[in-house]
């Protein structure tokens, strides 16, 4: 466990991230590549109207099928103002969802290996979107999101500057702010 | 076959350090280089280039800079002109315009094949330098027919584009350098900026190097640092060595109408994509240029120098634009040419020796190579921070030169 010293008194930092795990993870994968490419997955199903409920459960990785204990679902759907049933968030809320997830996961193993103690950390994260774009309406606006915002409020044993710069290198090592930020080949097939 | 207990190979600022150590020790080399000596210095720089090291700062084993303008920064006839004097001045044993074809293992050291005959040696020194090659990104070859792309090692001038607006991809030294120069000669620019490091060329009155020089952190040594593979992948200072000593950072290359623009992420179609975490890459840039800036006012307090130098301060933020574009149409004829300034990396297609990593990376500890007798020099902190400087190879020279001939003294004992 990292160990800071404040006033002559030592206090183990625990932000409950194993980060001698994940640094022994690091180094292993830097000597063995192959064990390192992962495919994640999703099942979703369409159940009526705009209500879908994906499941997640085996993913690849470390160069075999991993299997789960449980089975996790994520149902969406989409609101009154869409003539939905508002069963469950959109999709781009759970994107959003993500986004804010990864980073905030990444902010404790970076605060965990900086030896900073978390007290709290809450994103708030809101998307722009022009509905002209899903509507078809004017083929020059986007589908997708014009801007996305996040705003960190966190207490920490730190700096302001400290606290910067571990929101900052949490997005540096982020997949879904890459996977956001960055083009992603997709291909969607019919079986 | 010629013998030599020694072999150099590369006569530029690393291997003449070098050199000078070995004669100290008494043992018989020779430098061999396909040019002549500071061949890439003569060769593969742009016209306008200065160093990025103030004059003071060029100093090798028994020699320095002794002009009248130890805060300028020389130019690349400058830079040619203070390794053949050192050349000189040490008599280093160059063979020039002789180039490597090969080095195999034999017994009991190295062939090294060159054009003009071969060479025997026990050990053997790789100074050819970190910049060997440009760095070209995979979508390089995506761009569209009609655009044309060049690199830094072929770039002398803005004279030489064709017309219309330039796209240079990367913003370390030498992308904001030819930013800056491109767009003063009244192109359009569009700069690509990832990850870089932003330093002020002054502070508080003083260059940088001076700061970090009197700070110990060129002297860092790479035994101290935590994770030293990914140190020695920093991308180089955003500085430049320009006569009025300005700062060149992304806020001077916005104030004059450059178009920042995140990282090239990809080209589909045609079209440039950038990624949208610019803001995040100079948010991590302006942090560490504080912690930087941190070091340094701490140093300078304990060295009781608070009164008589300017008072602490700090930069403006990098500021980024509301909305930065995340595409260009690279076939509409705005963009007539795209420069790679996304680094360089060494070439020793010539090293037919087992030491190369997964990543073609030389498998080496502070310079002393996975093989027997085998040293290299001048790599981006290969044994400290100032590895990859002028100012670097002295330390590095003497150091690796101890080891070299500890090594020989131990076979022959």
């Amino acid at each position: 466990m990292t160990q800071t010293t404040t006033n002559s008194e030592t206090t183990a930092v625990d932000n409950g991230v194993n980060v001698e795990a994940l640094l022994g993870a690091r180094e292993a994968l830097d000597a063995t590549p192959e064990a390192a490419r992962f495919t994640w997955r999703s099942t979703c199903e369409w159940l009526n109207g705009t209500h879908c409920r994906s499941t997640v459960s085996g993913f690849f990785g470390l160069g075999e099928e991993q299997k789960r204990d449980k089975n996790f679902t994520v149902e969406a759907d989409h609101p009154e103002v869409f003539a939905s049933e508002d069963n469950a968030a959109t999709p781009v809320e759970l994107v959003l969802s993500g986004l804010a997830s990864c980073l905030t996961a990444g902010i404790a193993a970076v605060a965990q290996h900086r030896g900073i103690q978390l007290h709290s950390v809450t994103a708030t994260i809101e998307g722009d979107m022009d509905l002209q774009g899903i509507l078809g309406i004017d083929s020059d606006v986007r589908n997708g999101f014009n801007a996305i915002r996040v705003t960190f409020d966190i207490d920490a044993d730190a700096s302001k500057d400290d606290i910067k710069a571990l929101v900052a290198q949490s997005q540096k090592r982020s997949a879904v702010f890459d996977i956001v930020t960055n083009p992603t080949n997709v291909f969607v097939e019919v079986s | 076959m010629k013998r030599v207990t020694t072999v150099i190979i590369g006569a530029g600022q690393s291997g003449l350090a070098m050199s000078r150590h070995l004669a100290d020790r008494s043992i018989d080399h020779v430098l061999l280089d396909r040019g002549e000596v500071a061949n890439s210095w003569r060769t593969e720089r742009w016209d306008s280039l200065r160093l990025l090291t103030p004059n003071w700062q060029s100093r090798l084993p028994g020699y320095a800079y002794e002009g009248g303008d130890p805060d300028g920064y020389m130019t690349m006839p400058e830079v040619i002109r203070f390794l053949d004097r050192y050349a000189e001045q040490i008599a280093a044993p160059v063979e020039s315009n002789t180039n490597v074809v090969s080095v195999r293992p034999c017994d009991g050291g190295y062939t090294v094949s060159t054009d003009r005959g071969d060479w025997h040696c026990r050990s053997l020194v790789l100074a050819t330098g970190a910049c060997n090659v440009a760095c070209e990104p995979k979508c390089a070859q995506d761009v569209p027919g009609g655009v044309s792309t060049t690199t830094p090692m072929q770039y002398r001038n803005p004279g030489q584009l064709q017309d219309g607006g330039v796209l240079i991809v990367g913003a370390s030294a030498t992308g904001v350098q030819l930013a800056s120069e491109i767009h003063r000669s009244g192109r359009q620019v569009t700069l690509a900026v990832g990850e870089h490091v932003r330093v002020p060329r002054t502070y508080r009155g003083r260059d940088i190097k001076r700061w970090m020089d009197a700070a110990g952190v060129l002297d860092m040594r790479y035994e101290e640092v935590d994770d030293i593979s990914r140190a020695r992948r920093v991308p180089s200072l955003q500085l430049a060595g320009s006569p009025d000593r300005a700062t060149l950072d992304l806020n001077a290359l916005s104030a004059a109408g450059i178009e920042l623009v995140g990282r090239l992420a990809g080209i589909q179609d045609g079209r440039a994509q950038f990624s949208g975490a610019l803001g995040n890459q100079c948010a991590l840039a302006d942090l560490k240029m504080n912690r930087l800036l941190d070091t340094i006012d701490d140093w300078a307090h304990a060295n009781g120098m608070s009164g008589e130098i300017d008072a602490p301060h700090r930069f403006d933020p990098t500021a980024v634009s509301a909305n930065p574009r995340l595409g260009l149409d690279l076939t509409s004829g705005g963009i007539g040419t795209i420069i790679w300034a996304t680094g360089y990396r060494p070439d020793y297609s010539w090293l037919d020796v087992p030491v190369f990593d997964r990543k073609g990376r030389l498998r080496h500890d502070g310079g002393v190579v996975d093989a027997p007798g085998m040293y290299v020099m001048g790599l981006p902190f290969l044994r400290r921070r100032k590895s990859s400087l002028i100012d670097g190879a002295g330390d590095d020279a003497r150091d690796l030169a101890e080891h070299l001939c500890a090594s020989h003294n131990r076979a022959a004992a």
